[in-house]
């Protein structure tokens, strides 16, 4: 190759091979490996390195060597993670690190790989009561289907999305979809997602889920008939008659067993629907995006004709609400005992409120879920089965990006983490399409000879900081236990 | 500067043989195997460094091209320049002729019965006679090929825009079956770069040097994205891919193409290739 060809001043030249790319700050080169960032050549994810000094919620830094102050290799204060480790797939040889470090005096090692997960996907649990659809509808990301709608939990609807069916399962748009979509949640990047026959949602891991359009602020703080149970004795004497509005149970405090021990009269109240118990009534309404996740806009329109013989009388009081506190309206019945809007009373404020303090942000939380099984094992150990029987024994423990990892009973390595414990720009995908997710195995040294560990590849955490592995020496410090 | 790497697969039976941007799955069956393989990973010791002393002429047209020294490199350029006059660089049979030539080394040793060389999708193939080799096309409403030791088809390729390489046209794949890989290869890109729709504004393309800068597509504009396309438009576009490939056919370059875009698909030659395949999946 002519060595004086010579080139702009901002490209520099890889010399990782023999191509030896011009590469221009912030591009990368032919092998789709190695990046110029600032000027230097890099791996393209530098290996991660979790500080648990740096710290809370400090912004990622380059790390310097001169900005460790020497003795940071004992202890449990840093923990080499496998984002930008570099992959072996399919794991012909020894996982790219494999660290030794010392916790307690016990020497540990831990295995960290970038794992290609084929078998994997996110479960997205996003808390509102507005209907985002029926269970089991699909849910679709730039129209081509990415999952389902799952069994709701306690104010929280959920998703569960990827997985190989939708990955390779199916057409080759839907592979690169779905693939995008379980990198941007994973990255805890915002996804646009919408359900079949219901909502369409705008979503990321630790921010407040968007449904068409409206930002959900809040939580609720229970049902309908919780909240009743709650509050009751805050609305004693100041209102004749509440309604918590409540796609799953709307209570009624007259006749809910919290106002009858309170003593609470009758009120002649007459609510459409199928009552449960006294005071509690399912399927007030259909299930939509109005209050407290029913499709109703005007609460009144879940009463029936008030009865002058239970109680009903021109001038009662009567106060509806959501479970979140978000909506609600104070009416008085008419000489003809039909409700009449009206301004609510400042006592009743603090009651409205309270429920709005006692409700928790509304977040979405993504679990990446994937299933470390097959080839993948055998970076860690020449018999990859004993690794297996390692981590269900509990003696090896797994992590993804440092975040912890619960790991299924049963067969397999089947695991759960929190996207949001990770470090930034954790994964990466393959064209497969597959997930690549970082995954450390920690495990005593003892116990690593013992299952058949590549024991030879072992370097301490030290050597790895002062030369890398094979895919280059940049390394990156985030801190540890992030919030 | 990382030396080539070779490595057993898991299945103690395929190489993987490893270089900067090189990454070959290998293998081979017959008495000659040991020998074919070592003398494979032998000639891969140079391969990339002998392609890299003359990258700069392979990067440019063809038809500016002094001869070349290296032998990966002379069949790049041969391959390409059966396809003047139009623009097409020799590195657009690179995978191809890479293949092309670890696969003669295995053979060169004799007694192979059955050999492959797979480029990243781009593979040459040895066969004798009563070996078959099968391959499928991964996705999409794709025919299974299978090729037999009276096919004169010793080179299989694949390219489209979502692919490693940039592309100037909009096929999702075009596969194409040739008498080398490195025919094959070269051939898959341009007929992939024909199938297109010209100033359509469903389709977003950039300059190829703004995304990589050393590209031997220079200025030229590479598909970038795609959104939906009518049925019209994908069969308009088809049909000019698929002119191409007849081309291609009439005039010796290739056996036979398969070209997808979309659900929708054209095949040019040799039917009987090409077979609907069973009903099952590939999962990774």
């Amino acid at each position: 190759m002519d060595r004086n060809r010579t080139k702009p001043a901002d490209k520099i030249r890889c010399d990782a091979c023999p191509v030896m790319c011009y590469i221009a700050d912030g591009k990368i080169g032919a092998c789709d490996r190695y990046a110029n960032r600032g000027g230097r050549i890099i791996r393209c994810d530098p290996l991660t390195v979790l500080d648990r000094r740096i710290e809370q919620g400090g912004e990622i830094r380059p790390f310097l060597k001169a900005d460790w102050d020497g003795d940071l290799v004992a202890g449990d204060d840093l923990f080499v993670t496998a984002v930008g480790s570099g992959t072996t797939y399919p794991d012909y040889k020894p996982a790219p690190f494999i660290v030794s470090r010392e916790i307690d005096g016990v020497d540990f090692v831990t295995v960290v790989t970038e794992a290609i997960f084929s078998y994997c996907g996110v479960k997205v649990k996003i808390d509102t009561d507005r209907h985002l659809g029926r269970e089991g509808a699909v849910v679709r990301a730039k129209g081509e289907p990415v999952g389902l709608m799952i069994t709701s939990e306690y104010g929280s609807q959920m998703m569960s999305l990827g997985g190989v069916d939708h990955l390779t399962g199916g057409s080759k748009p839907e592979g690169r979809v779905t693939c995008d979509t379980l990198l941007r949640l994973c990255n805890r990047e915002p996804v646009e997602l919408s359900v079949d026959g219901g909502a369409s949602a705008i979503l990321q891991a630790g921010q407040a889920p968007v449904v068409d359009g409206h930002r959900e602020e809040r939580m609720r703080v229970g049902c309908g008939s919780a909240t009743i149970g709650m509050f009751a004795v805050q609305w004693q004497g100041l209102v004749d008659e509440v309604v918590v509005v409540d796609d799953h149970i709307t209570g009624v405090v007259s006749e809910h067993q919290a106002g009858k021990v309170l003593g609470w009269p009758d009120t002649g109240i007459r609510i459409k629907g199928r009552r449960s118990t006294p005071g509690r009534y399912f399927q007030v309404a259909d299930p939509g995006l109005g209050w407290g996740g029913t499709d109703v806009q005007d609460p009144l329109t879940i009463l029936g004709d008030w009865n002058p013989k239970k109680g009903a009388r021109p001038g009662l009081t009567l106060l509806m609400v959501s479970t979140t506190g978000e909506q609600y309206g104070y009416y008085v019945l008419d000489d003809d005992l039909v409700p009449q809007p009206a301004p609510l009373p400042e006592a009743l404020c603090p009651s409205v409120d309270l429920i709005a303090e006692n409700c928790e942000p509304a977040l979405c939380t993504v679990m990446f879920m994937g299933g470390a099984g097959g080839s993948l094992r055998s970076g860690v150990t020449k018999n990859p089965v004993k690794l297996t029987r390692s981590v269900q024994a509990l003696e090896t423990r797994v992590t993804v990006g440092g975040a912890p990892a619960y790991v299924w009973p049963g067969g397999g390595i089947t695991l759960m983490a929190d996207v949001t414990q990770m470090p930034d720009n954790a994964f990466g995908y393959v064209p497969t399409p597959a997930i690549v997710a970082p995954l450390e195995f920690t495990v005593s040294r003892a116990d690593f000879r013992a299952l058949g560990g590549h024991d030879g590849s072992v370097r301490t955490v030290d050597d790895v900081l002062e030369h890398g592995g094979e895919y280059g020496s940049a390394t990156r410090a985030v801190a540890k236990d992030r919030g | 500067m990382q030396t080539p790497q070779i490595s057993m697969l898991l299945d103690g039976q395929r190489l993987h043989f490893h270089h900067g941007p090189i990454d070959l799955i290998v293998d081979a069956t017959g008495p000659g195997r040991d020998l074919g393989l070592r003398r494979a990973a032998d000639r891969f010791d140079s391969v990339l460094s002998e392609l890299a002393s003359e990258l700069h002429a392979l990067r440019r047209p063809v038809e500016d091209c002094h001869p070349l020294r290296g032998k990966v490199a002379s069949a790049m350029q041969r391959a390409a320049a059966a396809h003047q006059p139009g623009f097409v660089t020799p590195m657009a049979a690179v995978a191809g002729a890479v293949a092309d030539e670890i696969l003669h080394q295995i053979c060169a040793a004799g007694d192979i019965r059955r050999a492959y060389v797979n480029n990243g999708g781009d593979i040459a193939l040895h066969l004798t006679s009563t070996e078959t080799f099968a391959a499928a096309i991964a996705t999409g409403p794709a025919p299974r090929i299978t090729l037999t030791f009276d096919s004169p088809v010793r080179g299989i390729a694949t390219s489209g825009w979502r692919g490693r390489s940039h592309s100037l046209g909009i096929a999702d794949s075009v596969t194409v079956l040739a008498t080398t890989a490195a025919q094959a290869d070269v051939a898959a890109t341009l007929i992939a770069n024909a199938v297109d729709l010209p100033g359509h504004p469903a389709i977003r393309r950039a300059r190829a040097c703004d995304l990589a800068p050393d590209s031997d597509l220079g200025a030229r504009l590479v598909t970038v994205d795609v959104d939906a396309l009518s049925p019209e438009d994908v069969a308009s576009a088809l049909d000019a891919g698929a002119r191409y490939a007849a081309r291609c056919l009439s005039r010796g370059h290739i056996i036979a193409a398969y070209l997808r875009l979309g659900e929708t698909y054209r095949v040019i030659g040799a039917p009987e290739h090409l077979t609907q395949p069973e009903k099952d999946r590939l999962h990774a």
